[in-house]
């Protein structure tokens, strides 16, 4: 793999780039999922190949290709040179980075059980089982559960002498069960909604959320929810779930970080960021109690966004993005960190694949602990409205202007969980809502979730993120307005 | 476009081309026949193979610059297996013989882990497929230099403007090919081009896009003076307050919304009562002059004319003026529900059965000026973003409206709008319908590009205002 990929940058320079890094990538994922008692996707991928990105003429290109010989790794460098020189026809400044130190290193993420190693009859077998669980319930019309596994390799190598060989493992499971009744289709899932919980590891994932235990509890509030009250339209006490959180960290703290967003990069297709440079270090994000990391150190946890190096060759880093609730710090790569005179690039350059450009994304970027217990949070609250499980999100292409919708609500009177809500939601402005946080519960509350499906760029490109959240209230909060008919 | 290379199959291995132009269709198809062989080697009753060839090219540009500016070129071969009623599937984009014998193996010892299917159905035999030419040669001749002029022309009307222009300035070629143990063969080859502008004046924005099989059938300049004038319009943008207005959706915005209910036509869909149009079918759900048909052979459409099980696509009428008749049926949802497949169809194995993927939608003739100079007080509507589905029954979609948003007063545009989100029922919307435009091929960001006009709503929900 490293004589292809030094052939690659050898003949990149020789073409004329003043720099390349090269990303040669072997990627394997196994895809199963059930419907109703059947098998419903039994598949298995591998890709292989060579991405190459190269700096000539002060201008970008980049190219990839699948024949991995010295042929066609050297028709790919001269591609991306010739592009590159195609880019500077239509630049306005020449390309700058910060400067970063080579690295020769070989890492691999931590897992105890490999999963590919596991023997897929136990897996379907699980996932059947807890199919059959959730069937059991009376009224529940339709059951599905997944597991995706991922093993890739990545070799990168730049012209500044870099060579990282890292190697993830990457597991996620989770079960849905979904109910038609009237004029009403209720879901219920388990660990989380959209493919459940995802993370850096093995097999030990799967084992540790016993599916079958939680399996029968989602479907019978699946079917619950046809009975319970609406979630009632006010401005009020909020509290959400450590899944809930974690997304909504992702969409109004994580995308409104990235520097590409900020810097008019993504203008045209993610949007751009309310966080533009003079609000560093000036804007209160949030109540003095808020204080958000990105952290793509395994250090942090087995997240989505864990890793020793990003794809840019830069080593993983924690940054303070919110401390005390005042807004810190963005995320960067090489590039955007010399635009506005940052030392050092953030590290979180990621590529989805051989095949796509490196961009700015979010590593694990988590909200730290509280000191709540959870039991004491809702016992503290009396008028609330408890909200769990994400169903639907949208923000503004600014990431202001926020609305989720979770699977299930509680509404809390005088200290106790008294009844279901169905069809909960709430929405703001997302400085506002962060400013009225005032309580967030302990570590032991505290999970790394996993975001498996975050889309960004062009073309398009799916990455995993994690962001750590435990339970948390928000105060004055616009409580059902996606069902409201004024 | 280069000349197809002539195909280089020698006892059943693959020379593949060193040119970027697809490969000629032959070479795919000795790479099928290859691995039908290799799995008929292996034990397998019966086999599946699709060839996929991709060469993509997308130039991005932001700060009136290209920032990043890419090219991807390659194949995957995906394979499935089928032995005592068990299926699978394993996709690789390693072509040697070795690689694709593991591959077969892979896809049996996948298939054998799980309980045999009484309802899995033999493959299909040869199907007869209609014609269909979608591969301009001015999109496949076009170069890195070619997208780069085109990009500097529009950056420099943003900068004469004083204004900041981001977007791309895509081009590609695909090629496909399926066959399986039964004879069936089916090949397919398109290309396609995008270009997409956003003009950013201070704080207001506008968007303009446009893709096709053919470069040539837009106008790249075009598209960046249409963005960079309504983006002019869009600045000084005031707050109204959210409520119930009549919308001018223009085409994009339209698509971006009824995209969302390409899913509920699946027949598997109503099977799993997860569609919308459960118990509503052959019920006048939406206004009268709504109809919608899936037809693959639309001059505006792209796409092969088969399915994933290598089906020949049936145009379908799915929705007659306002009426939910018909769905669409893989063969395992047809065979359930006693009706013909329709070549709708997801490769198999999959869980989620079949989709329409061709929707056009029938259009009317009034223009939008039209639509604007009859409004007494509504809203025009560029663009919609990051749309999803709060209530999958009642169909209600929340989303923002982005890049001009403009208030129309007594019969014209009167000025721009701080944008809102929506939660709006799809049905009802449909329902509320009361013009209609042409029906042209749309681009947005959220629906795959379909044929729809563009449309003027009544009691169109707004719930809430951001701050722009």
């Amino acid at each position: 793999m490293w004589d292809l990929a030094t052939h690659c940058l050898d003949v990149a320079g020789w073409r004329g780039a003043t720099y390349a890094d090269v990303r040669l990538m072997h990627m394997r994922q196994r895809d199963l999922t059930t419907k109703n008692g059947k098998i419903g996707t039994l598949a298995q991928t591998e890709s292989i190949g060579l991405g190459v990105r190269v700096l000539a003429s002060e201008a970008w290109g980049f190219a990839s290709t699948d024949r991995l010989t010295r042929e066609g790794v050297a028709a790919c460098a001269a591609k991306a040179v010739s592009i590159a020189k195609a880019s500077a026809l239509a630049k306005r400044r020449d390309v700058v980075m910060v400067d970063e130190i080579a690295f020769i290193d070989s890492w691999q993420s931590p897992f105890q059980k490999d999963p590919f190693e596991i023997p897929l009859e136990s897996q379907l077998a699980l996932l059947l089982a807890a199919d059959a669980e959730m069937r059991r319930v009376k009224g529940v019309t339709l059951t599905e559960t997944d597991m995706q596994f991922r093993k890739i390799d990545s070799w990168f190598a730049s012209s500044i002498g870099s060579r990282i060989h890292q190697r993830k493992v990457i597991s996620g499971c989770g079960i849905v069960a979904t109910a038609f009744q009237g004029e009403e289709i209720q879901k219920r899932s388990y660990p989380n909604s959209f493919g459940g919980q995802h993370a850096l590891g093995g097999y030990e994932l799967v084992e540790s959320l016993e599916l079958l235990k939680h399996a029968p509890i989602i479907a019978e509030e699946v079917v619950a929810l046809h009975s319970a009250a609406q979630c009632p339209q006010k401005s009020g006490t909020l509290i959400l779930g450590g899944s809930q959180l974690g997304l909504q960290i992702h969409e109004s703290v994580g995308h409104p970080i990235e520097l590409d967003r900020v810097l008019g990069e993504e203008a045209n297709f993610a949007g751009t960021s309310f966080l533009t440079l003079e609000k560093l270090n000036h804007l209160r994000y949030g109540s003095d109690i808020v204080n958000v990391v990105a952290d793509a150190r395994i250090a942090h946890g087995p997240g989505l966004g864990s890793f020793a190096y990003d794809d840019e060759g830069v080593p993983a880093q924690c940054t303070d993005v919110i401390r005390d609730g005042q807004f810190r710090g963005y995320l960067s790569n090489r590039e955007t960190a010399h635009l506005i005179g940052l030392a050092r690039s953030s590290g979180t350059m990621r590529t989805e694949s051989w095949n796509r450009l490196p961009i700015i994304r979010m590593t694990n970027v988590s909200l730290l602990p509280g000191s709540w217990d959870f039991d004491a949070l809702i016992a503290d609250t009396d008028d609330g409205i408890l909200m769990e499980t994400n169903r639907s999100w949208s923000i503004d292409d600014r990431r202001y202007q926020f609305q989720f919708s979770t699977e299930v609500a509680w509404e809390i009177r005088g200290g106790k969980k008294v009844r279901m809500l169905k069809n909960p939601s709430y929405g703001g402005i997302t400085t506002e809502f962060w400013n009225s946080c005032d309580a967030i519960c302990s570590a032991e509350h505290w999970t790394l979730w996993g975001t498996p499906n975050c889309g960004k760029g062009q073309p398009m490109q799916t990455m995993g993120t994690g962001h750590g959240a435990s339970p948390s209230r928000f105060r004055n909060v616009q409580i059902g307005a996606a069902f409201s008919e004024q | 476009m280069s000349p197809p290379r002539k195909s280089r199959v020698k006892n059943g291995r693959v020379a593949r081309p060193a040119s970027l132009a697809l490969s000629d269709v032959r070479l795919l198809r000795g790479m099928i026949d290859n691995i039908l062989r290799l799995a008929k080697a292996a034990g397998a009753e019966a086999a599946e193979v699709h060839v996929d060839e991709v060469l993509d090219d997308l130039s991005r540009f932001a700060n009136n610059a290209i920032h990043q500016n890419v090219s991807e070129h390659g194949f995957t071969v995906t394979i499935r297996t089928v032995a005592e009623g068990r299926t699978a599937r394993v996709t690789t984009n390693r072509l040697d013989e070795n690689s694709l014998r593991s591959a077969v193996h892979s896809a049996l010892s996948l298939a054998a882990s799980q309980p045999a299917d009484p309802q899995l159905l033999a493959l299909p035999g040869k199907q007869k497929y209609r014609k269909v030419e979608r591969f301009a040669k001015s999109t496949a001749t076009i170069t890195p230099a070619d997208r780069a002029q085109a990009i500097r022309r529009a950056c420099d009307l943003a900068v004469k403007k004083g204004q900041v222009a981001a977007g791309i300035f895509a081009t590609g070629q695909l090629q496909t090919a399926m066959g399986n143990s039964r004879g069936l063969f089916a090949a397919y080859r398109e290309t396609h081009a995008e270009f997409s502008i956003t003009m950013l004046e201070g704080p207001a924005a506008s968007w303009a896009k446009a893709n096709a099989a053919n470069v040539r059938n837009f106008d790249t300049q075009a598209l960046a003076r249409q963005a960079s004038e309504k983006s002019h319009l869009a600045v000084n943008a005031k707050e109204l307050a959210p409520g119930r207005y009549t919308v001018i959706l223009e085409p994009a915005a339209a698509l971006d919304l009824v995209g969302f209910l390409f899913y509920d036509f699946a027949a598997t869909a109503l099977a799993d009562k997860r569609s919308c149009l459960n118990d509503r079918l052959g019920k006048q759900i939406f206004g009268p002059s709504i109809s919608i048909l899936d037809d693959a052979y639309h001059p505006l459409q792209l796409g092969a004319p088969y399915d994933g099980e290598g089906m020949p696509r049936q145009r379908v009428l799915l929705v007659d003026r306002g009426v939910p008749q018909n769905l669409v049926y893989s063969r395992r949802a047809a065979k359930a529900a006693k009706k013909n497949p329709t070549g709708h169809g997801f490769m198999l194995p999959n869980e989620y059965g079949e989709a329409p993927m061709n929707l056009v939608f029938s259009g009317g003739n009034d223009s939008l000026e039209k639509m604007i100079a009859t409004t007494e007080r509504g809203l025009l509507v560029t663009r919609v973003w990051y749309i999803r589905e709060v209530d999958p029954y009642e169909k209600i979609m929340t989303g923002m409206t982005r890049d001009g948003l403009f208030l129309v007063e007594q019969g014209r545009v009167t000025s721009a709008v701080r944008n809102f989100r929506f939660n709006q029922s799809l049905l009802e919307a449909l329902k509320n319908v009361e013009m209609l435009g042409p029906a042209v091929r749309a681009s947005g960001e959220e629906a795959f590009e379909m044929v729809v006009p563009a449309m003027k709503i009544s009691d169109f929900h707004f719930s809430e205002a951001t701050k722009f």
